[in-house]
């Protein structure tokens, strides 16, 4: 196969935010969550978990909890606002002033007619659920104190409302408190603090649980108001409680990092009254659970730790499948490096700002395993501060390195870059047509002289770009008449084609020549997660969610033979059990055969040239044909090269002058900027 | 002493397909001692007249048949049975050249094995555990079969043993890591069920071996560990009744094998006698790995006695037949003798030579005349030591230096006026006495106050007993309290410089602390203040700085150091208690014992972590920005 120099690239400082809500809609299996910087991540847990949408985040938007009415996401925050979201546009479609002050909390009733928020100034609000907003109802008997969490009984008659010390019962009806039931302060020194009820869950046979700032979970009887058991699960606070849909399971997230279960069940074999057990701890986190999710079949559960964790409860799921494996999701599944492959420059995507580098230079020769004397050191060469309160949702830069682009979800703005080697000089380009507005995606043609931006319906506005001006060029719009947000966007090599794939699992094909859709791919179930076009071949390759290959030839409009081969064949087991999604993929020029692609844990040089591994192949073979004599080789190669040398990647692309860029950004160099947990596991204690 | 003598080869291995089979299925003994019937892997029988190595007959099942058990030769009927295919039973005579025409019938259920002995009937053990006298099962073959194991409970070993007149099958079964025993009389339908108590997780016995002895069923069993035990099982025990609880078998660890790393994998421990254990597949204590040894252990002293490199790959199998053992080893199956005398310390730590050299020995030095050894003047008996030990043979003397020793140590007794001290010392020198060969040796230089006499046997001697070791150490405090000589130690204690020369010496003096104990006890409360005192200065010392190398004294380790502490106080401490003057040491012994104990704790933990640290691979540093060449094949 050969060798490769590679830039082996640390320097992007990429920090994911903590995450801070979640919810998760039964009903379409999409998960919710919301970050510490205000951004939302839509995962949909029915198609490997994929990211299928992201919603940035803005400045001075703090979401402290997410609600689904529906198919309907609300969130509400510590700004005091209440806010809708547009999932097709993949922004807020509109945000309401509660007028209590900061808000902590949003819930809605079993009946989705209803949505509840509990306020800094003590009161609970209802908001009726229109076709095309909220409006808000009354509020219920305001209390001294803020309202911390909300859980509205599966009837819709009462809420409970955790506050400080204190848990309160309303009836939604009159809006008068029913009950109050006392919560016990920590001992000892933290006595004299109030007790926060982070947490409150409203059962269907009226039991009411509470979890608070003293590490406990406590179960009450919610008809006469008493407390029915302790459980003291943390020295420090217990943030989030789940209840399972059929009620028979509960978790509780905590400050240590741990997810406690509770289960309904009878503590001993004869016993037919029920009572809540604690009984599993997981600890898939670091840090503060901040929120969870208790899904039919797995606890999810996530904080400041920044991973999403998934793990599956064994006696749910089939056991040593890929669904009973645990899942960290730390990396999004979508690139936030861009290349310009002519220049040697690497574009890096933050929330708030843009990183320009410039990759260094070894003009020495080593043998594979060696690392080359770095002559010239790379050099960031620009660091670009978004302007406006919304956050970057999308960047890109030219092949050239003579263009560069970003966009939030009000404005797009496209910058001239003027390197001559040693100074660089910025200009931004002034007027840009008026239709584009904002984009989810952005791309560059391989010449730049085109600049590509997906708007809304996944419609495609086309900008020609020269020297002296740009001009608005066409609007390229799929038949399909779909609503959805496009999050993939490649140009051909050759300057013929466009292609775009959306969260419809769609992938459309234009033709730049005549400016119009030249194809539809066949709909595969799974969402694609990277494609490109072949620049000699004009083979359109995909790579999904749930780590199907596919390659379409877009002259013949079909399927080709290799793609065929490889879905009768069916891909080695290995390769599907893979547990993040390929997020780019290229091709290799000297070679037309080769395609490139990688996922998080490893990349991957897929010969097709060479022989599809079968069921028995050992699939991860480098280092076997390493120790092989050269003319063995061939007879044990199949066509996955795959390195896992680079670890945590976030982007493997190949220049021009044939060398790879890797950039990795191993978690533990996150982990390490995290700021200390509440308690640190001691050196070797 | 046990021995191994010169073994030899009674056939060759017929490799199987599977290279960590031997090829043979069993060896079981015939008419004689000097015959036994061979089963291979898959389809032959053959009968050696083992001291001929020569095969004088050979039984082959059709091609396709497979036998499943070995053979086992009925010496009531003179035939052997055999079983084919699990279910058919065969059975012929030695005439009976074809063995397919000879006897079959098929039962109704998997055979295991079948046992026979001397003296018992053939018995049949079925897979599922039923156990049938094989003529009751051949009158009827198709009689019902009854499953005595649980479900996914199978059989792993199986034996019969000839206990008072009555025979039982004894067999053990693996059920989901647990490991049972049962005892079957195969007349009375009495089963025994035992629990063998878990070794380390996931570890089962690689082999059993039992014996009758002394009304009881011995059992010894070997772990991948190489962890030997002992069960005794009583044959009187307790019948079971339907769906009782396995008894928790009682087991005591005979000896722990050094197993190297890691586990063993094919090993075989065989029972030889009470004493002596046969082991192969475990590492010689004192060879380089890689190779493979048969030993013997003595099971009391727990010492090896005897060790034989087997060339090749280890089978792990092992059968003892007359005082032959029968091994296979890469490709040939051995035959290899021993002999297990009746064993006493001195014979299991080697010291004890054999009668016929000794006796050999003594016709080769007739000029030794008793004569001079009797009355002749001190100096002459020391010219004649002088010559004696001035030959170059002087190991092979050893015998004759004893009696020597012995001659000189009794006229010594009787005469208070004649003694040698310097010759005693020349003799205790050559190494070639110890204290059993002279026993008044010891005693009488204690006597006489010869104190480096004393330090001398004391060194020298393997076999000191430890009434005569307190003995010394008594006779040592003694002479120190009466003698004022003292040095000083750091806390200002005082000490006495003759102990401090001769203490050493029985610090190091080998013991059994159960024998050591009731001596100790007749020390007074002012000689074990004494005696502590000096070893918490000696403790203290070895704290401190390197002490071992100042003296020029063989020194104690730390340990030896402990040991007696702990013994002296474990003797001694009600008295040390109630005695007013030992309170102060006693709380110093205490405070500085914390100090360690605190020390050491801090010591487990940075072991902890370095252990941990060199179970990190070492990683390369990986900076912000390399540009690195990789290959991909």
């Amino acid at each position: 196969m050969g060798e490769f120099k590679v830039h082996r690239v640390r320097f992007f400082d990429y920090m994911p935010s903590a995450i801070r809500a979640m919810a998760f809609n039964s009903r379409t299996e999409r998960l919710a969550l919301s970050r510490a910087d205000g951004a939302l991540e839509v995962f949909n847990f029915a198609d490997s978990y994929f990211q299928e949408k992201v919603i940035p985040g803005q400045d001075g938007r703090a979401v402290e909890a997410l609600c689904w009415v529906r198919g309907r996401l609300f969130s509400a925050g510590l700004n005091g606002e209440i806010t809708e979201y547009d999932l097709e546009n993949l922004r807020p479609k509109y945000t309401m002033e509660a007028y209590g002050g900061p808000v902590w909390t949003i819930c809605s009733n079993s009946q989705g007619t209803h949505l509840a928020i509990g306020c800094e100034d003590g009161t609970v609000k209802i908001f009726e659920v229109l076709e095309e907003t909220i409006r808000f109802q009354r509020n219920l008997d305001r209390q001294k104190g803020r309202i911390i969490s909300l859980s509205w009984h599966p009837s819709g008659a009462l809420i409970a409302a955790g506050m400080m010390d204190m848990i309160k019962v309303f009836n939604a009806e009159s809006g008068h408190a029913t009950h109050r039931l006392l919560v016990e302060r920590g001992v000892g020194a933290s006595k004299s603090r109030e007790v926060v009820v982070w947490s409150v869950a409203f059962l269907s046979d009226h039991t009411i649980i509470s979890g608070d700032s003293a590490g406990k979970v406590q179960v009450w009887d919610g008809v006469t108001g008493t407390l029915v058991r302790t459980h003291l699960v943390t020295k420090w606070d217990v943030l989030a409680l789940s209840v399972s849909r059929d009620e028979s399971s509960l978790l509780a997230g905590t400050s240590e990092g741990t997810v406690v279960q509770f289960q309904f069940i009878s503590s001993t074999v004869d016993q037919h009254d029920k009572e809540w057990v604690r009984t599993r701890t997981f600890k898939n986190h670091t840090h503060d659970v901040r929120a969870l999710a208790h899904t039919d079949t797995a606890v999810v559960s996530g904080g400041m730790d920044t991973q999403l964790v998934v793990r599956p409860l064994l006696e749910k799921v089939e056991k040593n499948t890929q669904e009973s494996a645990l899942r960290k999701i730390a990396f999004p599944h979508r690139s936030l490096v861009s290349c310009g492959k002519k220049a040697g420059m690497l574009l890096f995507q933050f929330h708030g700002h843009l990183e320009l580098w410039r990759l260094g230079e070894s003009d020495g020769h080593g043998k594979p395993g060696d690392s080359l004397p770095v002559k010239r050191k790379p050099e960031k060469l620009i660091q670009l501060k978004r302007k406006g309160d919304d956050h970057i949702c999308c960047s890109a830069l030219s092949p050239c390195g003579g263009w560069l682009a970003y966009s939030t979800i009000s404005s797009v703005r496209l910058y001239r870059l003027q390197y001559n080697g040693s100074n660089i000089s910025i200009t931004k380009v002034a007027k840009l047509p008026k239709v584009l507005r904002s984009a989810h995606q952005l791309c560059f043609s391989s010449d730049s002289s085109k600049l590509f931006a997906s708007t809304t319906h996944s419609s495609v506005i086309i900008i020609a770009l020269s020297q002296s001006e740009c001009k608005y060029l066409h609007t390229l719009r799929p038949k399909s008449g779909t609503r959805q947000p496009v999050h993939l966007m490649s140009a051909s090599e050759d300057g013929k084609w466009l292609a775009t794939a959306n969260s419809d699992c769609e992938i459309h094909v234009y033709s730049l020549h005549k400016l119009k859709l030249h194809c539809t791919v066949p709909v595969y179930s799974s969402c694609p997660t990277a494609m490109a076009i072949h620049p000699t071949t004009s083979n359109l390759v995909m790579v999904h969610a749930d780590q199907q290959i596919f390659e379409y030839s877009l002259v013949q409009k079909e399927y080709t033979e290799w793609s065929r081969k490889l879905q009768k064949q069916g891909l080695h087991h290995l390769w599907l059990a893979r547990d993040t999604p390929i997020t780019h993929l290229t091709f290799n020029p000297r070679n037309p055969a080769h395609i490139i692609m990688h996922d998080t844990y490893m990349f991957c040089i897929i010969d097709q040239n060479l022989p599809l591994p079968d069921q028995k192949t050992l699939f991860y073979n480098q280092m076997t044909l390493r120790s092989l004599p050269e003319p063995e080789r061939t007879s044990h190669s199949h066509s996955f090269k795959i390195c896992k040398t680079f670890q945590h990647l976030l982007c493997v692309s190949l220049l021009e002058d044939h060398s790879l860029v890797v950039v990795e950004r191993p978690l533990l160099d996150i982990a390490s900027q995290l700021p200390a947990p509440v308690r640190q596991k001691k050196f070797a204690t | 002493m046990a021995a191994l003598y010169e073994g030899y080869t009674l056939c060759g291995l017929v490799q199987a397909q599977n290279q960590s089979d031997s090829g043979i299925q069993g060896i079981e003994s015939e008419r004689d001692s000097d015959h036994v019937v061979v089963t291979d892997s898959t389809r032959s029988v053959t009968l050696y007249k083992v001291s001929d190595q020569k095969p004088l007959g050979s039984w082959t099942v059709k091609q396709g048949q497979t036998l499943t058990c070995s053979a086992v030769y009925n010496s009531h009927t003179k035939e052997y049975v055999a079983v084919s295919d699990n279910k058919v039973i065969r059975v012929w005579k030695e005439e009976d050249i074809i063995l397919d025409k000879a006897f079959k019938a098929t039962v109704s259920s998997d055979v295991w094995r079948v046992h026979s002995v001397p003296g018992g009937e053939p018995v049949v053990l079925f897979q599922r555990g039923a156990v049938r006298l094989l003529d009751s099962l051949l009158s009827a073959p198709q009689q019902p079969v009854e499953e005595v194991l649980a479900q996914e409970e199978a059989i792993r070993w199986s034996t019969t043993v000839i206990a008072e007149a009555a025979q039982f099958v004894i067999f053990q079964t693996e059920q989901k890591g647990d490991h049972f025993l049962y005892l079957q009389r195969p007349n009375l339908n009495a089963v025994q069920r035992y629990r063998l108590e878990r070794e380390e997780p996931g570890l089962s016995p690689l082999s059993f071996s039992a014996s009758y002895r002394d009304k009881h069923i011995n059992l010894l069993y070997l772990y991948p560990n190489g962890h030997v035990y002992q069960s005794v099982v009583s044959v009187r025990g307790p019948g079971m009744e339907e769906e009782a609880q396995a008894l928790p078998l009682p087991r005591n660890l005979l000896f722990a094998l050094p197993v190297g790393e890691g586990l063993l994998g094919a090993a075989s421990a065989l029972a030889l006698d009470e004493a002596h254990v046969a082991v192969v597949g475990v590492p010689h204590p004192s060879a380089g790995a890689g190779k493979d040894f048969l030993c013997i252990w003595n099971t009391n002293f727990q010492t090896l006695q005897a060790g034989k490199e087997m060339s090749g790959k280890i089978y792990g199998q092992l059968w003892s037949y007359s005082s032959k053992l029968f091994i296979p080893h890469g490709k040939s199956l051995s035959v290899i003798p021993y002999e297990c005398p009746k064993s006493s310390l001195a014979s299991a730590l080697g010291k004890l030579r054999q009668a016929r050299t000794e006796g050999e020995m003594r016709k080769i030095h007739t000029n030794n005349n008793t004569e001079i050894k009797r009355t002749a003047p001190v100096e002459e008996v020391q010219r004649e030591v002088e010559g004696l030990l001035s030959r170059s043979d002087i190991q092979e003397l050893q015998p004759s230096v004893g009696q020597l020793a012995s001659s000189l140590v009794s006229r010594s007794v009787a005469d208070p006026a004649f003694y040698t001290p310097g010759t005693l010392a020349q003799l205790v020198h050559t190494q070639c006495l110890c204290h059993s060969v002279c026993p008044d040796l010891l005693l009488l230089a204690l006597e006489r106050k010869d104190y480096f006499l004393c330090q001398l046997c004391l060194q020298l001697f393997p076999d000191v007993p430890e009434a005569v070791t307190c003995a010394c150490l008594k006779t040592f405090i003694r002479c120190s309290e009466k003698l004022s000589i003292v040095v000083v130690d750091a806390q200002g204690a005082v000490l006495p410089t003759v102990f401090f020369q001769h203490g050493l010496e029985v610090l190091q003096t080998a013991y059994s602390d159960t024998f050591l104990l009731p001596h100790l006890k007749d020390l007074s409360s002012q000689q074990v203040i004494l005696f502590l005192q000096y070893l918490q200065f000696l403790y203290l010392r070895y704290s401190q700085d390197t002490f071992t190398q100042t003296h020029g004294l063989r020194s104690p380790t730390l340990t030896q150091i402990m040991d007696w502490v702990c013994l002296l106080l474990d003797a001694h401490f009600t008295v040390l208690v109630m005695t007013p003057e030992a309170k102060g040491l006693l709380l110093n012994l205490h405070r500085f014992v914390k100090s360690q104990v605190r020390l050491f704790s801090e010591l487990g933990k940075i072991e902890g972590s370095l252990e941990e640290l060199q179970k990190i691979k070492v990683k390369k540093e990986v900076g912000q920005y390399s540009i690195e060449v990789i290959e991909l094949f």
